[in-house]
């Protein structure tokens, strides 16, 4: 992708943003639209572990999970200033997946993927069964709005806006991470582990480095939805959540930065389209999956990409 | 592009390999290997399939350590160091069944080769500083010299994977070259090659050579290893049974017995 048109597509990002931002009056689909930031945020940071370094995490609710008790039980629990909590829970989360990695990260492939399955699951244990700090089963209750100085993130478009910037500024840094140095030697990792040490590439190194990464831009997406509801449990950071990160990051499409915005909003939409469908929700939203993965199975944006290209080598004929 | 090997003498041993022993399970792959490489030389390392060369390879580029002898690059033993350490150091390798990084263009896979000589880390390319640009067009610049070394830059958007094999392999040696190497290992280069391909490639080898490059080669085309090689080193199940010039070796009855049996008395 050119730099112009990659200018020109954050513009329409942009402008999408205000327009709806400005739009929209009902406070349902500010909320939907919020939780499409949220999960594109999730969905972009395993993106870079998965998409592009090519190591699966099937724990990373963990992580979503970390950063929503951290700054949970900082501003309820202790009064911490909400600015100051929001480093403290990505710092924290980063800790916990350099100290997890070490280990976990020697594992490659099925093993890997059982590898962070347990720690997802450890972690979801100590949410609920530390109830004198997280409020176990029950939940945590009574999280502070967001505030930062003289702003105060209560509305619904405060807060659309401000989670929209913050999935602009991560896309834009997950872009530039993709087109560097670094970025480069992820993708080679993916393509031969082999090989990239072979050129050069400390491979264990790398592979921590954008795990960590991965865990506190989840941790984000984590403290961004504790100030959102006010109110967490245990559930919201369960295997389920962490398979349907996973589902997004397919989905929407590997290796794919827009791709994760795409899989995000499908997986947050069709839930609610499919109401409609009352006790066969769960069937046609399980259809439908199967039939993007069998008719795109290198997801939304590579699938509707070459379907375009086709269409128009066959127009050009 | 070696200024550190340029000042040393040109007969100083660049890799020096004394009394190397591996074992794999009760297997003796390798048995008391010793050599050496000189500086700005080509040796050719031959001998029967399994009789070790990979295995050598292998030991010399850090894939695994040897159990028992010592092998030191530029005077410094680097038993214990890791693959991509020594890439740093100086030894860049291509593999016999090529891999590239298939998912990814021609300029990429070299841009990934210059990952050694270049810094910018996660944080910095997040932030991108003017220095960040600067590197990266550089290396860009670097790339596309050597695309144009191996005859490749019109070719530099596709994806490697879509490029044909012989074109691949020539890939491959520009991509080992980014790491600006002072040993060169190849690993069957003329593989797959056609012969005017292979021609060709001896070619391009000398040229390398000529940068000042140290090269061992393993190669099974014997026409091509003895008209580069300025040195043959023979394996046989683990041992070394010959070392000399290419002429010598060639009539060397241990080398004959063990290519072709041993003649009935």
């Amino acid at each position: 992708m050119g730099d112009r048109s990659q200018k020109i597509i954050y513009a329409v990002f942009v402008l999408a943003v205000i327009l709806l931002g400005w739009g929209i009056d009902n406070a349902y689909y500010l909320q939907m639209l919020i939780f499409i930031g949220i999960n594109t945020l999730l969905a972009l940071s395993l993106n870079m572990l998965m998409g592009y370094a090519g190591q699966i995490s099937l724990g990373h609710a963990a992580f979503y999970g970390i950063g929503a008790y951290v700054t949970a039980i900082l501003t309820a629990t202790y009064q911490v200033p909400p600015l100051l909590s929001l480093p403290a829970a990505v710092c924290m989360a980063m800790f916990v997946a350099w100290i997890v990695g070490i280990p976990t990260l020697r594992l490659s492939g099925y093993y890997l993927g059982m590898g962070t399955l347990g720690f997802g699951m450890i972690v979801h244990i100590v949410f609920r069964e530390w109830s004198s700090v997280t409020g176990g089963a029950s939940g945590f209750v009574g999280i502070p709005p967001l505030t930062a100085g003289p702003l105060t993130f209560d509305s619904e478009r405060h807060y659309f806006f401000l989670v929209w910037t913050v999935v602009l500024l991560a896309i834009i840094m997950c872009r530039r991470i993709i087109d560097s140095r670094v970025g480069r030697a992820l993708r080679a990792i993916h393509d031969g582990e082999k090989a990239a040490a072979a050129v050069g590439v400390d491979t264990k190194k790398l592979k921590l480095q954008v795990f960590v990464l991965s865990a506190g831009m989840a941790a984000l997406a984590g403290f961004l939805y504790a100030h959102l509801i006010y109110f967490i449990s245990p559930g919201t950071f369960g295997f389920v959540t962490s398979i349907r990160i996973v589902t997004m990051v397919v989905i929407g499409g590997m290796a794919s930065i827009w791709g994760s915005l795409f899989g995000a909003s499908l997986l947050t939409l069709l839930p609610e389209w499919l109401h409609a469908f009352s006790e066969f929700e769960m069937v046609v939203y399980g259809l439908i999956l199967m039939t993007v993965m069998i008719f795109l199975p290198r997801g939304l944006t590579r699938g509707l990409l070459d379907i375009y290209e086709r269409y128009r080598k066959n127009n050009d004929r | 592009m070696n200024a550190t090997a340029k000042t040393m003498t040109d007969n100083a041993a660049l890799l020096e390999i004394k009394g190397v022993d591996k074992k794999f399970g009760g297997v003796n792959a390798l048995r008391d290997i010793g050599f050496c490489l000189n500086q700005g030389s080509i040796t050719g390392l031959i001998g029967p399939n399994g009789a070790g060369k990979t295995t050598l390879f292998n030991l010399i580029t850090g894939v695994f350590p040897a159990d028992r002898g010592e092998i030191r690059f530029k005077g410094r033993p680097v038993n214990r160091c890791r693959v991509h350490e020594l890439v740093r150091l100086g030894i860049a390798r291509t593999f016999q069944n090529v891999e590239l990084f298939e998912n990814m263009t021609v300029l990429e896979n070299i841009l990934v080769g210059l990952h050694t000589r270049t810094k910018c880390g996660m944080l910095e390319s997040m932030l991108r500083f003017p220095r960040t640009i600067r590197e990266e067009k550089k290396a860009m610049t670097r790339a596309t010299e050597l695309l144009e070394f191996v005859g490749l830059q019109k070719y530099m958007h596709q994806r490697s994977s879509d490029l044909p094999f012989g074109w691949q392999r020539l890939l491959e040696l520009a991509r080992a070259l980014a790491a600006e190497p002072g040993l060169l290992l190849l690993d069957e280069p003329a593989a797959g090659l056609n012969m005017s391909e292979t021609r060709e490639l001896g070619e391009l080898i000398k040229q390398i050579k000529d940068q000042g490059i140290t090269i061992l080669l393993v190669e099974h085309d014997m026409s091509l290893t003895m008209s580069i090689s300025e040195k043959i080193v023979v394996l046989d199940q683990g041992k070394k049974i010959a070392e000399g010039p290419p002429r010598t070796v060639q009539s060397d009855e241990t080398v004959m017995a063990a290519y072709l049996g041993k003649a009935k008395k």
